[in-house]
């Protein structure tokens, strides 16, 4: 039984003892019940409840701007270098579906050809997980997913109960910090708590849209030619936001910046968005997205569909970010939930 | 806390240009020599051409692996890079990525006739496999190539097609949508040339390579020579920016999600005829 147990007025002595070993990241509140993974050094900085940050972990592992390459070109035939910078980092109070957006991100890392600067990074941040007791809000749709219960993608997971974190160990590293700081191992009570915790959350956290899951892969390849995406499409502004701060949105673009010098010069990747009209187009003139509605369903085959199909996962995790964020009120549980209705009226 | 990534994918090959020269007004060939040996590439594979301080631009590798110690390119002057590509010559060095994606399917064609159907630029990812094919030709049966230009000056690797209608053990037909005074063949749509064509549709690939508006007819002519649609070989044209089947570009509207650079670009017209486009 891998549970530690770490009391609420100790949290500040932890995190700050995490600091002293590496920079600790943890949501921090920004006002209008907004709130951001930033560095922190004290505990009382962090908000312990709060709904899913702006932008998700992800950006600690695939940061918006990222080198790839550096190079020089002054000596006739050119030379470049690959480097990146991994340093060792904590996050600390990643919720559940934040956790499966890291998960699913490795996995696109990690098939070959692989992604080294993702990989490095990855290898040296330590997740320290925090568990949801309760919705954040009425736009997550984690309990469609699964992901409002811990299903691994962490060193050490926290579990409020009450006037103590009991604190489950994940991995070796996390079990190594947990005795380092010499927390006390869980009592049978606080197992019973736990387990409090978790029936809680069985009647707390519900189907969000009524659909069984395994049948939104099906759904989504029925509706294609839905006019669930013409509406989608009409309202749409391909401003990006909802890809941007998805937790498994990964796709990218890469630039040259050339430096003053005119000799020297670097290789960046940034974020990209299959929103943009020009994200499939191709220089002869063809763009093979180029209406919104398209590019809309591409985003929710992406999540629902093609992931499943080559990941066994679903790409959304749950976090209602997309929802949240829309300036349009493009709704995924609204999105979903017409799907479903369309697919089960036009029968089999 | 920064360290060097040695194994990088995102590693630059360093290539010179030995030759270049410019065919028409917009497309330039290019002929490059790897420093780290030859591309080892196989027909329908594309590189990724970073020009350092531009950019990198997808472009198929116009010449056969048979031919060893350079590869080459064709490149058309459509985009940002492809236009400062043009103003490159011998001597100027650029970075190579790949080969990348998967070729056409050659071990496959073995014993087949071929039938090759060139649109445009489609000459030049098709150029890797016929030179290959005239390369190993007894290996091969019946061999057809069809090539349609806009115009008689659109027209690429001239000096080579007229090597190849001279060539018994293959047969050249060529149109243009638009004749030129001194224009002596053809003129109409590439499709005309199809219906004149002997095929036996049990043992024939179709290799279909062109502008994206060209695949709907050319394919509906195969299918009417009764060719399989596991023997129409196409490939496909999307923006393929990093080539490993990560950045999303690529990506093809179709039930089985295809990445072009990964999954293609050549595909048979059975995976994606069900694409919502070519």
């Amino acid at each position: 039984m891998n549970y530690h147990i770490l009391q609420k007025s100790s949290l500040d002595a932890f995190i700050k003892g995490l600091a002293k070993k590496m920079k600790v990241f943890a949501p921090v509140a920004k006002g209008d019940n907004n709130f951001a993974f930033q560095e922190v050094t004290t505990a009382g900085e962090i908000a312990l409840l709060y709904i899913p940050t702006i932008l998700p972990p992800k950006k600690y592992f695939m940061p918006q701007r990222e080198k790839l390459l550096d190079f020089d070109i002054s000596k006739g035939k050119p030379e470049d270098t690959a480097s990146v910078d991994a340093p060792e980092i904590a996050l600390f109070g990643v919720h559940t579906c934040d956790l499966a957006g890291i998960q699913s991100l490795n996995m696109v890392f990690s098939e070959k050809p692989r992604d080294y600067n993702y990989l490095r990074r990855k290898e040296n941040i330590f997740i320290l997980g925090l568990e949801c007791n309760d919705y954040c809000d009425g736009h997550a749709s984690c309990a469609l997913v699964g992901n409002h219960y811990p299903n691994g993608g962490y060193d050490l997971f926290f579990t409020d109960l009450g006037d103590r974190f009991i604190v489950h160990v994940g991995t070796h590293k996390g079990a190594e910090l947990a005795e380092g700081l010499g927390l006390p191992k869980a009592a049978t009570a606080d197992l019973a708590a736990l387990d409090k915790v978790r029936e809680h959350k069985k009647t707390a956290f519900q189907n969000e849209i009524g659909v069984d899951p395994k049948k939104l892969p099906g759904i989504m390849a029925k509706g294609v030619e839905s006019a669930v995406w013409k509406d989608v499409g009409s309202r749409c502004v391909s401003c990006g936001n909802c890809t941007n701060v998805c937790p498994t949105c990964y796709c990218f673009d890469m630039t040259d910046t050339i430096n003053l010098d005119m000799k020297t010069g670097s290789r960046n990747r940034t974020w990209d968005s299959c929103q943009y009209e020009t994200f499939a187009a191709v220089a002869g003139g063809e763009n093979f997205r180029h209406e919104r509605a398209e590019r809309q369903r591409h985003r929710y085959l992406r999540k629902f569909k093609y992931s499943v199909d080559r990941f066994y996962r679903f790409f959304c995790t749950g976090c209602g970010r997309c929802t949240r964020t829309c300036m349009a009120k493009i709704n995924l549980k609204d999105t979903l939930k017409a799907l479903a209705a369309e697919s089960s009226s036009v029968g089999h | 806390m920064t360290e060097e990534i040695k194994n990088s994918n995102w590693k630059l090959r360093k290539g010179q240009i030995i030759a270049a020269r410019q065919m028409t007004p917009t497309e330039k060939w290019f002929d490059i020599k790897l420093e780290d040996g030859d591309l080892d590439h196989e027909p329908g594979q594309f590189v990724q051409v970073e020009l350092y301080g531009i950019g990198e631009a997808p472009i198929s590798v116009c010449s056969s692996p048979t031919k060893r110690g350079s590869f080459e390119l064709t490149v058309r002057a459509a985009g940002r890079l492809t236009k400062h590509m043009h103003s490159m010559d011998t001597g100027d060095w650029l970075g190579i990525r790949g080969p990348f994606g998967k070729p056409f399917p050659v071990k496959l064609m073995t014993g087949n006739d071929l039938l090759f159907v060139a649109g445009g630029l489609g000459i030049a990812p098709l150029r890797s496999l016929i030179n290959y094919v005239i390369d190993n030709r007894r290996e091969f049966g019946k061999v057809d190539i069809l090539l349609g230009c806009k115009t008689p000056a659109d027209m690429l690797f001239g000096d080579e097609i007229a090597g190849w209608q001279k060539r018994l053990d293959v047969n050249f037909s060529c149109t243009v949508d638009r004749t030129a005074p001194d224009w002596k063949g053809n003129v109409g749509l590439i499709t005309s040339l199809i219906p004149g064509v002997t095929i036996n549709p049990e043992k024939t690939f179709g290799v279909v390579v062109g502008p994206p508006i060209m695949y709907k007819f050319v394919i509906a002519e195969l299918l009417k020579k009764q060719l399989p649609e596991r023997q129409i070989i196409l490939s496909l044209e999307r923006h393929m920016k990093c080539g490993m089947g990560k950045c999303g570009h690529c990506q093809i509207d179709h039930p089985k999600n295809y990445y072009c650079c990964k999954d293609g670009p050549t595909f048979t017209y059975e995976e994606v005829k069900d694409a919502k486009k070519l």
